[in-house]
C-alpha cells in the first residue's frame, strides 16, 4: 500500500520529497520491508533446496534461474491458493451457483480466519506483557492450561443452556491461563525471579501436567489415545456456516478482546499505569505507581488472554483436548506481537497474516511439497529484521528515525 | 574453586537464613519419618542391585532392612537441623543442604523399592548419561553469560548442531560430523553475537529468533531431505571406550569411565572452563566484562571482542552438545529431538550459580529425575512419571525465587554495551 502512496506522492515534486523522507523513517515501512525481505529470503531458500533447480543448472544457467523462480513462484502460489482460495475455482463455483461448491471454494479463506483466531488472543497476550516490560514466553503453557480448564468446564458442567455454558467455559480458560500467568508475575514482583526463565519453566510444567491429565484423569474412557472426551454441545462456539466451513464466532470474540485491550491500555488510568511501568519503572515508582500490582495484573491478563486462545481452540475447532492441539501458537505469538509493534490493531493484522500463512502452508505442503516448517523460517527472517531494524535500514538505505518510540524495553536477568 | 564474591556472601550468612535452613532440615527429617518410615510394614528389606551395565564386573547386591535405614536417615537429618539451629554450619550450609536433600531422595528410593529391588548402579549410570547434554548446554550458557550476553538460544544451537552432525556425519565420517556440528553451533552463536552486540537487539528476542529459526530450518531440511534419503540420516554413533586403569575401579569404574567420548569431554570441559574462568587472565577479563563492562573498557579490555569470543565459544559448546543427541545417543536425527534440553541446560546454569561444577551438579540432579521418571512405572509408587519430570523446572523456579539463597548472576548480564 505504501508503495502506491509513494508513487502518487512522488508525482508532486515538492511535497513528494518530504513525504518520502517521512515514509522512510516510519516504522510501518520497516515492517512492510521486513515482510518483503523475509518473503524474498524464503523464496531463495525454497529455490536452493529444490533438486530440480540443480538439475536445470546442469543444462544451462538461464534454465536454472528459470526453474529457481518457478519453484519459488509455485510455492507462493500454493500458499496463496491454500490461504485465500483458488480464484478460478471461486469464479467457477459462483457461476455454477451450487451452494456446496461455493462453500468449498471459500473454505480456505474462512479456515485462515479460524487459524488466525488463537493467534489474535495469544498475540494480544504477549503484546500486553511487552507493554508492561514483561517478556511472556509462557503463552504456550498458559494456552495449554487454559484449554485444560476449559475442557473440564465444557465436559463436566451439564444441562446448561449454551448462552451460559459458552461464557462459563471461556471464563474457565481465562482463569486457567491467568493462574499460569499469575505465578511468574507474582514471583517477579515479590522475589525478582526473571519472568523469562519462570515462564519457560512454567511451559514445561504445563506440558507435563497436560500429558499426565490426558493419560490419566481426563482421558476419554472409550479411547486409546491421550485425548479427552468430547465437550458438551452446549459449550461449542457457534459456527456461522454449514460444513465444511469451520468459521465460528470465536473470531469476533478475539476482535472484541483486541478492542478491550486497546481500551484498557490507551483509554484508562490503569492502562496508563501499566504502560508507564513498562516504559520506565523508575519514573513509575517515583510517581507513586504500584509496580508490584501492575506486574501481577499484567501477567494475569496476559496469561488469561493466552488461556482464551486455548479455550477458543477447544470450544470452536477441536471440541476436545489432545496433546498436539496447539501448533506452537504461543511461541509464534512472540513474533507476531513484535511484528504488530505491541499495538492491538497491529497484533490483529499480523495475527491474520500469520493465520493465512499457516493455513496456506498446509496446502503448500500437500501440493508444492514444501514442508510446513518454512513458515517458521519466514517468521525468523521477518522477526530478525523487525528486531534489528538497522539491518533493514542498511539494506534499503533508509534514514535513521529521530526516536524509536516502538522500542521494546525489557530488563536483563538482574531485573533492574 | 568458587567465585570470590559468592563465598564472601555465603560467609556473611544472615541469622534468619540460618534458622530457615535449620527448620528445613528438621522438616525433611519429619517428612522422611512420616511419609516413608511410618507408611511401611515392619520387617521389609530393600535390595539395591549394583549392575551398571556394559561391564563384566560382578558386584554383590546391597540388601538392608528398610525401616531402620529410613529412621537413621531421619535421625541424621534431625541432628544436622539441630546443629544448624544451635550453631549453624556457616559457609557449609549449602553443602549440608545438598546432603540432606540427597538423603531425602535416597530415603524416597529406599521406600519405593521396599520389599523389592532397584538397580541403583544402573540408575546412577543413566543419570550421568542424561546429565551430559544438560550440562553441556549449561556450560554454553556460562561462557556466554559470564561475558554479559544472555543466551536463551542454547536450545536452537544444540538443535542445529544435532542436525548438521547427522547430515555431515552420514556424508563423510563421524569425526567430521562432530566438527561440523561444533562449527554450526559457533555460526549460530555468531548470529546471536552480531544481533546482540553489534545491532544491540534485545538479547532475549535475538535468542528467541534463533530458536524459531533453528526449529524451522532443521525440521524443513529434515522433512525435505533426511526423510526422503534415509542414507543421509545414518551417521552412526561414537563407540563406548573404557579407560584402561580407571575403568577397573570397582563400581566407580564402570559407572564413570565406561562411556563414549562425550562423557569424557564433559569432564575435561568442566575442569578446563573452571580453570580458565577463575585462574587465567582471559577468565578474569571475561568475567569483568560481564560484571562491569565500563570499568573493563577503562582498563583497556576490548569489551566487544571479549563478548564475541565468549559467545562464539559458547556456541561451539552448544554445537558439541547438540552432536551428542545424534552421534552420542540415538544415531540419527529426529525433528525437534533436543526436546527442551537446552532450556533445562539454561536452568542448570542458573541452579549451578553460573559456575561449571555447580552446573554439573545441577545437571546430575536434573538427569537423575529424568532417569527416575522413566523408572517410575517399574517402582510401585503412586507418583506418575510426568509429575516426577516436573521437578527440574519447579526446582529452578524455587532457586530463582531466592528461597534457598539467591544466585549471583553476572551483573551486566543482558545489557548491551554502548561505547562512549
Amino acid at each position: 500500500m505504501s508503495e502506491k502512496e509513494q508513487k502518487q506522492k512522488t508525482r508532486k515534486k515538492d511535497g513528494g520529497k518530504i513525504f518520502l523522507e517521512e515514509i522512510s523513517k516510519s516504522s510501518l515501512t520497516i515492517t512492510i520491508l521486513a515482510i518483503v525481505a523475509g518473503l524474498i529470503l524464503g523464496g531463495l531458500l525454497v529455490a536452493i533446496t529444490t533438486e530440480e533447480v540443480y538439475q536445470a543448472f546442469d543444462i544451462s544457467f538461464w534454465e536454472g534461474i528459470k526453474t529457481a523462480f518457478g519453484a519459488a513462484w509455485s510455492t507462493y502460489r500454493a500458499l496463496f491458493y491454500g490461504s485465500v482460495g483458488d480464484p478460478g475455482k471461486i469464479i467457477e463455483a459462483i457461476r455454477g451457483g451450487d451452494a456446496n461448491d461455493i462453500r468449498w471454494a471459500f473454505n480456505p479463506f474462512f479456515d485462515s480466519l479460524v487459524v488466525s483466531t488463537p493467534y489474535i488472543f495469544a498475540g494480544l497476550a504477549v503484546a500486553l506483557g511487552f507493554r508492561v516490560g514483561l517478556f511472556n514466553i509462557g503463552a504456550e503453557g498458559q494456552l495449554f492450561i487454559g484449554a485444560t480448564t476449559t475442557v473440564v468446564a465444557a465436559i463436566y458442567l451439564k444441562g446448561l443452556p449454551a448462552i451460559i455454558h459458552v461464557p462459563i467455559s471461556l471464563i474457565a480458560g481465562f482463569i486457567g491461563g491467568g493462574l499460569w500467568g499469575f505465578i511468574p508475575g507474582w514471583l517477579k514482583a515479590k522475589t525478582g525471579g526473571h519472568e523469562v526463565i519462570n515462564t519457560i519453566m512454567m511451559n514445561y510444567v504445563a506440558f507435563r501436567l497436560c500429558e499426565y491429565l490426558l493419560r490419566g484423569p481426563l482421558k476419554n474412557p472409550d479411547g486409546f489415545n491421550p485425548v479427552s472426551a468430547d465437550i458438551q454441545d452446549s459449550a461449542k462456539l457457534l459456527r456461522l456456516f454449514e460444513s465444511p466451513i469451520r468459521f465460528h464466532i470465536g473470531f469476533f470474540i478475539a476482535l472484541f478482546a483486541a478492542f478491550l485491550v486497546y481500551l484498557l491500555l490507551f483509554k484508562t488510568t490503569w492502562g496508563y499505569t501499566l504502560r508507564t511501568v513498562g516504559a520506565n519503572p523508575r519514573a513509575a515508582k517515583y510517581a507513586g505507581m504500584n509496580i508490584t500490582r501492575s506486574t501481577v495484573i499484567a501477567m494475569v491478563l496476559s496469561g488469561g488472554l493466552a488461556g482464551l486462545a486455548g479455550a477458543n481452540e477447544v470450544l470452536g475447532v477441536n471440541h476436545n483436548l489432545a496433546l498436539a492441539f496447539s501448533s506452537g501458537y504461543g511461541f509464534d505469538a512472540i513474533a507476531l506481537a513484535l511484528l504488530g509493534k505491541n499495538n492491538p490493531l497491529g497484533v490483529v493484522l499480523s495475527a491474520i497474516m500469520f493465520g493465512f500463512l499457516r493455513n496456506g502452508a498446509i496446502q503448500m505442503q500437500l501440493s508444492a511439497g514444501v514442508p510446513i516448517d518454512i513458515i517458521s523460517i519466514l517468521q525468523a527472517f521477518i522477526l530478525t529484521f523487525i528486531a534489528a531494524p538497522a539491518i533493514i535500514r542498511t539494506i534499503f538505505r533508509l534514514k535513521e528515525p529521530d526516536i524509536d518510540i516502538d522500542a521494546v524495553t525489557l530488563s536483563g536477568w538482574g531485573g533492574n | 574453586m568458587s567465585n570470590k564474591t559468592t563465598s564472601k556472601n555465603i560467609n556473611m550468612i544472615s541469622p534468619s537464613r540460618r534458622r530457615t535452613m535449620g527448620i528445613i532440615f528438621i522438616a525433611i527429617a519429619i517428612l522422611i519419618w512420616v511419609l516413608f518410615s511410618r507408611t511401611l510394614e515392619p520387617g521389609l528389606d530393600t535390595s539395591y542391585r549394583m549392575v551398571p551395565g556394559g561391564s563384566d564386573q560382578i558386584f554383590p547386591d546391597w540388601v538392608f532392612s528398610t525401616i531402620p535405614m529410613l529412621n537413621s536417615l531421619a535421625g541424621i537429618s534431625l541432628l544436622l537441623g539441630g546443629y544448624q539451629l544451635a550453631r549453624g554450619f556457616k559457609k557449609r550450609t549449602n553443602l549440608v543442604l545438598g546432603l540432606v536433600g540427597g538423603m531425602f531422595i535416597f530415603a524416597f528410593l529406599t521406600w519405593a523399592a521396599a520389599d523389592g529391588s532397584l538397580n541403583l548402579a544402573g540408575l546412577l549410570r543413566t543419570t550421568l548419561i542424561k546429565s551430559v547434554p544438560i550440562t553441556l548446554g549449561a556450560l554454553s550458557g556460562i561462557l556466554c553469560e559470564r561475558s554479559g550476553v544472555v543466551n536463551i538460544a542454547i536450545e536452537g544451537m544444540m538443535l542445529t548442531g544435532s542436525f548438521v552432525a547427522a547430515l555431515v556425519g552420514s556424508l563423510t565420517n563421524i569425526w567430521i560430523g562432530l566438527f561440523a556440528a561444533i562449527l554450526t553451533g559457533g555460526l549460530m552463536a555468531a548470529l546471536l553475537a552480531v544481533l546482540s552486540i553489534k545491532y544491540k537487539t534485545n538479547q532475549i528476542i535475538a535468542g528467541t529468533v534463533i530458536n524459531i529459526f533453528a526449529t524451522g530450518l532443521t525440521s524443513f531440511l529434515s522433512a525435505k531431505f533426511l526423510q526422503k534419503y534415509q542414507e543421509l540420516n545414518n551417521p552412526g554413533r561414537f563407540p563406548t571406550i573404557d579407560i584402561p586403569i580407571l575403568s577397573d575401579i570397582p563400581l566407580l569404574g564402570p559407572l564413570l569411565f565406561d562411556h563414549n567420548i562425550f562423557v569424557y569431554a564433559l569432564y575435561v570441559f568442566i575442569i578446563v572452563i573452571t580453570i580458565s574462568l577463575y585462574y587465567t587472565r582471559w577468565g578474569l577479563r571475561t568475567r569483568s566484562v560481564g560484571e562491569h563492562p565500563k570499568a573493563a573498557d577503562t582498563l583497556g579490555i576490548n569489551v566487544f571482542r571479549t563478548r564475541y569470543v565468549s559467545v562464539i565459544l559458547g556456541g561451539f559448546m552448544a554445537g558439541f552438545g547438540g552432536a551428542y543427541f545424534t552421534l552420542g545417543s540415538v544415531g540419527r536425527f529426529d525433528e525437534v529431538m533436543t526436546a527442551g534440553r537446552g532450556f533445562i541446560g539454561l536452568a542448570a546454569m542458573i541452579f549451578g550459580n553460573w559456575n561449571p561444577f555447580g552446573s554439573f551438579s545441577a545437571g546430575l540432579l536434573f538427569g537423575f529425575f529424568d532417569a527416575l521418571a522413566s523408572k517410575m512405572s517399574i517402582l510401585k509408587v503412586p507418583i506418575p512419571g510426568e509429575i516426577m519430570s516436573m521437578f527440574p523446572y519447579v526446582a529452578t523456579m524455587v532457586i530463582l525465587a531466592g528461597v534457598v539463597g539467591r544466585g549471583q548472576m553476572p551483573a551486566a548480564d543482558g545489557t548491551p554495551y554502548e561505547k562512549e
